[in-house]
């Protein structure tokens, strides 16, 4: 018998019992459903982790001045001073696999402007910084490497410190003390919302680090260099040859500790990838469960559906269906069932990460191989549930099923 | 109703002189429980192509079992089952299947035809496991539902049929594949005796035109139909004789008073 022949007789077959069928859908409905939504809610997650963290920058090392150990007592993280714009100079020079890198040093202040203040983090740097960071500007423009020669009196206002200093007014052009010291303010940049560790990326100024230096700190080391890998992959090459570098430089014998850290932002990123997989993995398999209800589900209704068509598969054998055919025809029976249940499923399980996502706020993504993947299993369901009922039809006694009432 | 005359029936002819059936000292034992039942002693029939044979027996005489074996449902626990030929007491289950769909064709005591699947699509059942075109499947099953004269209700569900039709689209269903035997099994036993009779004329047309008939009954006013009369008891063939004075169902039709099938 030719297939489509076969799937006519099996969709003929289920429809004879509406209801029954539709019931018997429900299970695998639910079960796609609920492993399309989790998944998606999964990925969801585990994309807007990767997002946070591309906001940080990309491919970032991040350099800070490490701890000192003196006479045994060893103080916390930039503590030390040997930390230098050379030690920056040098990386670019000597490490390949760096392509940018940006000094960074701060401090607390207080900023005003004609009536409001605002107290938040002043970071002095150079242009690039915001380059390797991925931060695009709202108004205004950048400060440049001559603002740095010159110790210019120039800053940059994160969006939150342009908000509250500023509202809905242009801050570009005006005046705003830090300080002392009158800045003029060349640029706001777009707000890039919390860290991933919660913190307000907006809520904070940029000076050219020489500005900061001479005129704020006084102090002329750096607290941090943030360096960009020419890829991800070399980024750990490069965490090593700076550690290598630095070391150098600082003439740390072996068996010292570093007086520096080098961090490697796509640790950070593995290890938060790493969790929500694990995450979406175990949502999955808990509606996966579900799926192989519907299964049990479907195995039911096919052992009744044989015994109630007894006398018909009887008749069939009689006029000459083979083992195979009855086989099959009750086999495509079960996998039309599972099939339609997983389509329907999908559309259900998209249906219900658009409500989710609507009412609750959070980022779903459908990806074509979890609906795939449903698809495939909630057949192999079929295929699997289904087997057992259809050979037990397929095995009738033709004599017997004819005498059965 | 459409005659013979009108379409012709076009039959496999068997190979030359063999005959139909051939059994031979066919035996069946079934474990019932404990017991050992003894359905078949010892059977020995041939049957030559063209021939209308009818089984007669009481229940319990064997001529079920004796049926079930000829319609390779059952297999003989001892002996030989020939047919046309073939010995087929040695082939497997797929091989069975495909003798039963092509060689042979049923008609049973309750019809057994699938309700809510029209007669056409009952009548085609059988070419769909014979791996025809669709085609020549619909074309074939039209042909035999106008030969037994149903060519108007082709579309009828088995519910909105009588039983005479309903046993009409089971003989069309019979015939589809051109089987070399037609096995009825108590085609008669669920109908009124005007019905009945109008069956057997079916079967006598058909017969005229070369097919071989075999017919259980436990009727003899329907066994009278046949040409040849074989009569079981106890597992054994007790006699075996031609049908004398054999009437032609036309014509007893005739003497019947009419009565509205619809």
């Amino acid at each position: 018998m030719d297939f489509l022949a076969i799937l006519r007789i099996a969709i003929r077959a289920l429809t004879r019992n509406k209801m029954r069928s539709l019931l018997t859908m429900l299970g695998i409905v639910i079960g796609v459903g609920a492993v399309i939504a989790t998944v998606g809610l999964g990925q969801g997650a585990q994309e807007q982790v990767q997002n946070q963290i591309a906001s940080m920058g990309t491919n970032l090392l991040f350099i800070s001045s490490g701890s000192i150990n003196k006479g045994g007592i060893r103080l916390g993280g930039g503590a030390t001073k040997t930390l230098v714009d050379d030690d920056m100079k040098a990386i670019l020079q000597q490490v390949p696999t760096v392509s940018e890198a940006a000094p960074g040093a701060g401090s607390t202040v207080q900023i005003v402007s004609d009536n409001q203040n605002w107290s938040t983090r002043i970071t002095g740097t150079e242009p690039q910084y915001f380059d390797i960071r991925n931060w695009d500007f709202d108004r205004g423009a950048n400060f440049t490497m001559d603002d740095v020669t010159r110790s210019d009196n120039v800053v940059v206002l994160g969006a939150t410190v342009q908000q509250n200093l500023f509202g809905s007014t242009d801050p570009v052009g005006k005046t705003v003390r830090i300080g002392n010291l009158p800045f003029q303010v060349v640029g706001v940049l777009q707000a890039k919302g919390q860290s991933g560790l919660g913190q307000d990326q907006d809520d904070g100024v940029f000076v050219p680090i020489t500005t900061l230096q001479k005129k704020i700190t006084g102090q002329d080391w750096l607290q941090y260099i943030m360096a960009s890998a020419t890829s991800q992959p070399a980024s750990y090459a490069a965490q090593d040859q700076i550690t290598a570098l630095l070391r150098d430089r600082h003439r740390i014998r072996s068996g010292e500790d570093d007086d520096f850290s080098v961090r490697n932002l796509a640790d950070v990123a593995q290890l938060a990838d790493e969790s929500s997989k694990v995450m979406t993995l175990l949502l999955a398999s808990i509606a996966g469960v579900s799926l192989i209800v519907g299964g049990i589900g479907i195995m039911n209704i096919m052992l009744v559906s044989v015994t109630e068509r007894t006398r018909e598969i009887g008749i069939r054998i009689a006029i000459g269906a083979t083992e195979s055919d009855v086989l099959r025809q009750f086999l495509s029976e079960s996998v039309v069932l599972s099939m339609a249940g997983g389509i329907l499923g999908i559309l259900f399980g998209i249906a219900s990460s658009m409500t989710i996502t609507k009412v609750l706020g959070w980022s779903i993504l459908i990806s074509p191989v979890a609906v795939g993947a449903a698809v495939v299993f909630s057949t192999a369901v079929g295929i699997f549930f289904g087997f057992y009922p259809a050979r037990k039809a397929a095995l009738l006694d033709p004599i017997e099923a004819l005498r059965f009432e | 109703m459409a005659t013979l005359a009108q379409v012709e029936l076009n039959l496999e002819q068997p190979a030359k002189g063999l005959p139909v059936i051939k059994v031979e000292d066919v035996h069946k034992y079934y474990a019932l429980g404990e017991t050992k039942v003894h359905a078949l002693r010892g059977v020995d029939l041939t049957i030559e192509p063209g021939e209308f044979v009818a089984i007669m027996g009481s229940s319990g005489s064997g001529k079920s079992t004796f049926m079930n074996m000829l319609g390779c449902l059952d297999k003989p626990s001892s002996g030989r089952y020939i047919l046309e030929g073939m010995d087929v007491s040695s082939l497997d289950k797929k091989q069975l299947a495909g003798i039963r769909n092509r060689k042979l064709g049923f008609v049973f005591q309750g019809f057994n035809l699938l309700s809510r699947t029209t007669a056409l699509e009952n009548v085609e059942l059988p070419t769909l496991y014979a791996q025809m075109e669709k085609e020549k499947r619909t074309a074939r099953a039209k042909e035999v539902l106008e030969l037994v004269g149903l060519g108007e209700r082709m579309d009828h569900f088995p519910s909105q049929l009588s039983g005479g039709q309903q046993q009409r689209v089971a003989i069309a269903r019979g015939l589809v594949n051109r089987p070399a035997i037609l096995l009825a099994d108590e085609p008669t036993g669920n109908l009124d005796s005007r019905t009945s009779v109008e069956i057997m004329q079916i079967f006598q047309d058909l017969n005229d035109n070369g097919l071989t008939i075999v017919l259980v009954t436990h009727e003899p006013d329907i066994a009278q139909f046949a040409k040849r009369m074989v009569v079981f008891r106890d597992g054994k063939i007790r006699h075996d004789d031609p049908v004398r004075n054999r009437p032609k169902a036309a014509e007893v039709l005739k003497s019947l008073p009419t009565v509205d099938e619809d």
